[in-house]
C-alpha cells in the first residue's frame, strides 16, 4: 500500500491531527477537555497553522469564527471551524486569549471570509485581530460602550443571569419592563461619561475607509461621491444600508452597514434554557424557520446523544425541503422586484409558497414561526385533514403536481426573458476560488461551480437515503444564481416525492418523554444544516446545566455579505441592488 | 425574437386570469364567502387566484393554529366553575420570553399554598406564540387560542391580560380544537379507568388477604 492509500483510508480528522500536532510540536495541542474536540493553537502561530491547514491539508473553507468567554478561567477563546470543499467532517481550532487584553493575528489574508466574522468577535468580545484591514464594530454602532457577549455584560432590561426568572412564580408581581426607566439603574455609562456634553460619533471613519478613485486621465473629471442606500430603502430587503463610493455612476467601493435589527440573539440564547431557544431560532431567517429548527435540534441532539424516530426523520427532511422551495420562490420573486418587475412575478412565485405555508400552519401551528422540532423528534404529527382533504393526499398532490408546475411556470416566463437575461448575465461575477475564499455558501457558492452542499458533503439527518443532485452552474453571475435556485427547487421536489413514497405510515415522532427542561451533558457541538441560503451552523457549549453556556449562530446571510463589496465593484448602483437580491439575505439572520 | 419574453409573461398573466373565471364557473357559488370556500380555492383542486377579501372573508385557521394562550375552567352542574390550573408554575418556567406571571393562592390561616392561582397574567405583547405553555402544562389547563384580532388603542395596560380576560370555558376549547379535546378526554378517561381498576384490584387483594387471615385465625 502506498503512503497515499493509507492516508486516504484514515479518517480525515486523524490525518489532520497527526500532521498538525506533529508539525507544530507544543504549539498545537489536542483539545482534551471533556466533550470537546479540535486543537488549541498558540495565538502567534495561528496564521502559520491556518496556512498549513488550507494549503497542505485541504481545509480551504473557513466556515465559522466565533468567541467564547470563559470568565472563570479568565480567558476568551476564539473558535474557528474549517472544512474541505471536497466534503467530510470539519475541523476546529481554538485560540485562548487573556481576557484583559485579547489580541490574535487576523486570518483575513488567508481566509478573506473571516473579515466580517472577526469584526463580529471584536464587536461582541473586544478581541483585537491584529492586522485586520477594517477592524470596526459591525453589529453595534461606533461609540458603543462594552462588549455585549462577555459574561459580565448586562443588557438594559437585565433581570437574572438565566431563565426561568424567580419573580414569575409563585409571587406574580407583573410589570412591564418598559416601565423601568431605561435611563435609570439599567444603563451602564463608562466612567466620566457626561450625557449632556456627548456628541455621537460620526460616520467619518466609515466614509474614509472606502476606496475612492478620481478619474485621472479620463476626458471628463469626476469627483468621487459617497451615497448611502438605506437603511430605509425598498431594495435592501429590510433595514440594511449600503455605503457606496461612486466614480460617476460606477461603484468603486461598497461597504454594507448592518445591525439595525440586532437584538443580541446569542445573549438571549445564553439566558434561555436549551428548549427555550427553539422558538427564537424561528426568528433568525424567518422565511426558513423549519430548517433553522432542524439545525439547532441537531446541535443539541449531538450533545445529548438523542435518537430520532424514523417517521420524525422523514418529516424533518420533508419540512426542510419544502422550506427550501418556499425560500427560493421568495428569493426569485423578489429578485424580479429588484429588477423593476414590481410584484407580479413575486406574487406568482409566492402563490405556490402559500400552499407550503398551509402545510406548516396545519402541522406546526404557525405559518412562519413554526417552532416544530424538539430534541429527539417533533412537536406533533401531521393533522388528519388539511383544507378538508386528507393531509397525506394534500402534501402528495402538492409535491407531485402543484409545485413542479409552479416551478415550470417560473422557468417558462423568466429564464428566457430578455430583460432578465440582459440585466443578470455577466453581472456580479464571483469566480470559484474567490467564492471559497470568502466562505460564501448556498446558491451563491454553487453558482460559481463549487459543488459543496452539506447534504452530501457532511450528510445529516437521513439525506444519505435520497437520490438527488447538487446543482451547480459555472459562470457565477446573477443569472446563474437564479438558475441554481430553479434547479434546486426541482431537486427538492424530488426529495419530497421520495419522502412521501418512503415515509412509514405510522410510528413515533418523538423518542422518550417530552420534558420541559432538558439537561444536556457538558461539551461543545457544532450542528449545521444546508439552509436555503447556505451553511447554517450552531455552535453550542454546554456546562451540563439547563442553559447553554455559549450559543452561536453561524448565519449564512451574514457571512455571504462579506463578498458583497467585491461583487459590486465596477458595476452601476442599479446592479448593486440586483446583486444584493441575488445573494438573498434576510436581516433577521444577518443582524441577529 | 425580441419581445417573446414579454409576450410569454403576459400569457402567464392571462392564464391566471382565465383560470380564476374557469374556477368560478366550475365551483359555482362555492368559491367565495363561505367557510369551506378556501378548501376549494387553496385545496388541491383550485387553479385560479386565491386572494382573500379580509375582513369580509377570513382564512379559516387549522386546528393547530396558535395565538395567545387562554386558561380553561370547567362549568359545574351547580353553576359554579372550577379552574383547571393548579398554579404549578410549569408554564411560567418554560415560557421563553418569560411573559407569564402567576400568583399562587395560599391559605390565609396557615399560609400554606393552595393549588389554584389567585391571579394569572400574560403580557401579550411579549408572548411569542410559541405554544410551549400549552404543550407542557400537565393539567391541560392552558391552551392556545385561535383569536388573532387583538388590536387595541392602548398598548400598555390593555395588553397585560389578567385571569378574568384569559379565562374561557372548556366548551370553547372543545369547539376550536375538537380533535385535541377528544384525544385528551379519552386519555383522561383511560387514566381514570386504570386508576379505578387498580383501586379495585387493591381492594380485592385486601379482601382476599383479610379472608385468608380470618381463615388462618379460624384454624
Ligand atoms: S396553566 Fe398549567 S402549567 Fe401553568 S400553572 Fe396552571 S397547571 Fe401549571
Ligand atoms: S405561547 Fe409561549 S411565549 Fe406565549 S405565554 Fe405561552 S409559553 Fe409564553
Amino acid at each position: 500500500m502506498s503512503d497515499k492509500d493509507s492516508l486516504d483510508n484514515m479518517p480525515v480528522n486523524e490525518v489532520a491531527s497527526d500532521s498538525l500536532v506533529a508539525r507544530f510540536d507544543g504549539e498545537v495541542r489536542s483539545d482534551t477537555r471533556e466533550g470537546y474536540e479540535g486543537y488549541i493553537v498558540d495565538a502567534n502561530m495561528l496564521p502559520e497553522v491556518a496556512s498549513v491547514l488550507r494549503d497542505d491539508l485541504g481545509y480551504d473553507y473557513l466556515s465559522s469564527v466565533t468567541g467564547v468567554d470563559y470568565i472563570d478561567d479568565n480567558h476568551i477563546e476564539v473558535v474557528y471551524h474549517a472544512d474541505q470543499t471536497t466534503g467530510g467532517k470539519g475541523i476546529n481550532l481554538k485560540v485562548q486569549l487573556d481576557r484583559e487584553n485579547p489580541i490574535v493575528p487576523t486570518l483575513v489574508p488567508i481566509y478573506p471570509g473571516a473579515d466580517f466574522q472577526e469584526r463580529e468577535v471584536f464587536d461582541m468580545y473586544g478581541v483585537k485581530f491584529d492586522g485586520h484591514p477594517n477592524l470596526r464594530r459591525i453589529l453595534m454602532w461606533d461609540g458603543f460602550h462594552g462588549y455585549p457577549l462577555r459574561k459580565d455584560w448586562k443588557e438594559a432590561y437585565y433581570e437574572e443571569d438565566i431563565k426561568p426568572f424567580d419573580s414569575r412564580w409563585p409571587g406574580g408581581g407583573v410589570k412591564r419592563s418598559e416601565a423601568d426607566n431605561p435611563y435609570g439603574k439599567n444603563v451602564n455609562y463608562p466612567p466620566g461619561f457626561d450625557i449632556n456634553n456627548w456628541t455621537p460619533e460620526t460616520d467619518d471613519s466609515l466614509y474614509e475607509s472606502l476606496e475612492k478613485t478620481n478619474s485621472n486621465g479620463k476626458s471628463l473629471h469626476t469627483d468621487s461621491i459617497v451615497v448611502n442606500i438605506g437603511p430605509q430603502h425598498p431594495s435592501t430587503h429590510g433595514v440594511f444600508r449600503m455605503v457606496v463610493a461612486l466614480d460617476g455612476e460606477t461603484i468603486t467601493d461598497l461597504q454594507p452597514v448592518m445591525g439595525y435589527l440586532h437584538r443580541n440573539h446569542e445573549k438571549i440564547g445564553e439566558r434561555n434554557t436549551f428548549l427555550q431557544n427553539m422558538p427564537y431560532t424561528d426568528r433568525l431567517d424567518y422565511l426558513c424557520s423549519m430548517s433553522n429548527n432542524l439545525g439547532y435540534a441537531l446541535a443539541v441532539e449531538q450533545l445529548m446523544g438523542a435518537d430520532v424516530p424514523e417517521r420524525a426523520q422523514y418529516i424533518r427532511v420533508l419540512m426542510a425541503e419544502l422550506t427550501r422551495i418556499s425560500n427560493h420562490m421568495w428569493a426569485i420573486g423578489f429578485l424580479l422586484n429588484d429588477l423593476g418587475a414590481f410584484q407580479t412575478p413575486a406574487l406568482y412565485a409566492i402563490r405556490a409558497r402559500e400552499l407550503i405555508l398551509d402545510v406548516f400552519e396545519a402541522t406546526a401551528g404557525s405559518r412562519m414561526m413554526c417552532n416544530y422540532m424538539r430534541f429527539g423528534g417533533l412537536a406533533r404529527d401531521f393533522p388528519d385533514t388539511l383544507r378538508g382533504e386528507d393531509t397525506v393526499k394534500f402534501i402528495t398532490d402538492l409535491v407531485d403536481n402543484t409545485l413542479p408546475k409552479a416551478i415550470d411556470e417560473l422557468d417558462h416566463f423568466l429564464t428566457a426573458n430578455e430583460i432578465v437575461r440582459s440585466r443578470c448575465i455577466g453581472v456580479g461575477v464571483l469566480p470559484p476560488d474567490k467564492a471559497i475564499a470568502y466562505s460564501t455558501g448556498g446558491p451563491l457558492l454553487r453558482a460559481s461551480g463549487v459543488s459543496y452542499d452539506l447534504r452530501t458533503a457532511d450528510p445529516y439527518s437521513i439525506y444519505d437515503r435520497f437520490d438527488f443532485n447538487i446543482c451547480t452552474r459555472s459562470n457565477g453571475d446573477v443569472y446563474d444564481r437564479y438558475l441554481v435556485r430553479v434547479d434546486e427547487m426541482r431537486e427538492s421536489t424530488r426529495i419530497c416525492q421520495q419522502v412521501m413514497r418512503d415515509i412509514p405510515a405510522e410510528g413515533e415522532i418523538f423518542s422518550g418523554k417530552p420534558q420541559y427542561s432538558v439537561k444536556v451533558p457538558a461539551g461543545e457541538s457544532y450542528g449545521r444544516v444546508e439552509n436555503p441560503k447556505g451553511e447554517l451552523g450552531y455552535y453550542v457549549v454546554s456546562t451540563g446545566k439547563a442553559n447553554p453556556y455559549r450559543y452561536h449562530v453561524r448565519a449564512p446571510s451574514f457571512v455571504n455579505l462579506t463578498v458583497l463589496g467585491e461583487l459590486c465593484k465596477g458595476h452601476k448602483v442599479a446592479d448593486a441592488v440586483v446583486i444584493l437580491g441575488s445573494i438573498d439575505i434576510v436581516l433577521g439572520e444577518v443582524d441577529r | 425574437m425580441y419581445g417573446t419574453g414579454i409576450l410569454k409573461g403576459m400569457g402567464v398573466t392571462i392564464r391566471h386570469l382565465v383560470d380564476s373565471f374557469v374556477d368560478d364557473m366550475r365551483f359555482l357559488g362555492q368559491r367565495y364567502y363561505s367557510d369551506s370556500s378556501m378548501n376549494i380555492r387553496q385545496g388541491t383542486e383550485g387553479r385560479g387566484v386565491f386572494t382573500v377579501q379580509y375582513p369580509d372573508e377570513k382564512l379559516p385557521v387549522p386546528e393547530q393554529f396558535r395565538f395567545i394562550p387562554f386558561l380553561l375552567y370547567e362549568n359545574n352542574e351547580d353553576g359554579s366553575t372550577t379552574d383547571r390550573c393548579t398554579s404549578c408554575g410549569i408554564c411560567a418556567k418554560v415560557c421563553p420570553p418569560q411573559c407569564i406571571w402567576i400568583e399562587r393562592s395560599s391559605d390565609p390561616d396557615t399560609g400554606r399554598p393552595i393549588p389554584e392561582p389567585t391571579n394569572f397574567y400574560i403580557d401579550i405583547d411579549i408572548c411569542m406564540n410559541c405554544g410551549y405553555c400549552a404543550e407542557y402544562c400537565p393539567f391541560d389547563a392552558i391552551k392556545m387560542d385561535h383569536d388573532y384580532e387583538l388590536a387595541s388603542y392602548d398598548r400598555t395596560e390593555a395588553h397585560i391580560f389578567d385571569k378574568a380576560r384569559l379565562d374561557k370555558p372548556v366548551e370553547y376549547y372543545a369547539s376550536i380544537r375538537p380533535n385535541d379535546y377528544l384525544a385528551e378526554e379519552t386519555a383522561r378517561a383511560e387514566e381514570l379507568a386504570k386508576k379505578a381498576a387498580k383501586k379495585e384490584a387493591a381492594a380485592a387483594r385486601k379482601a382476599a388477604a383479610a379472608a385468608k387471615k380470618a381463615a388462618a385465625e379460624d384454624n
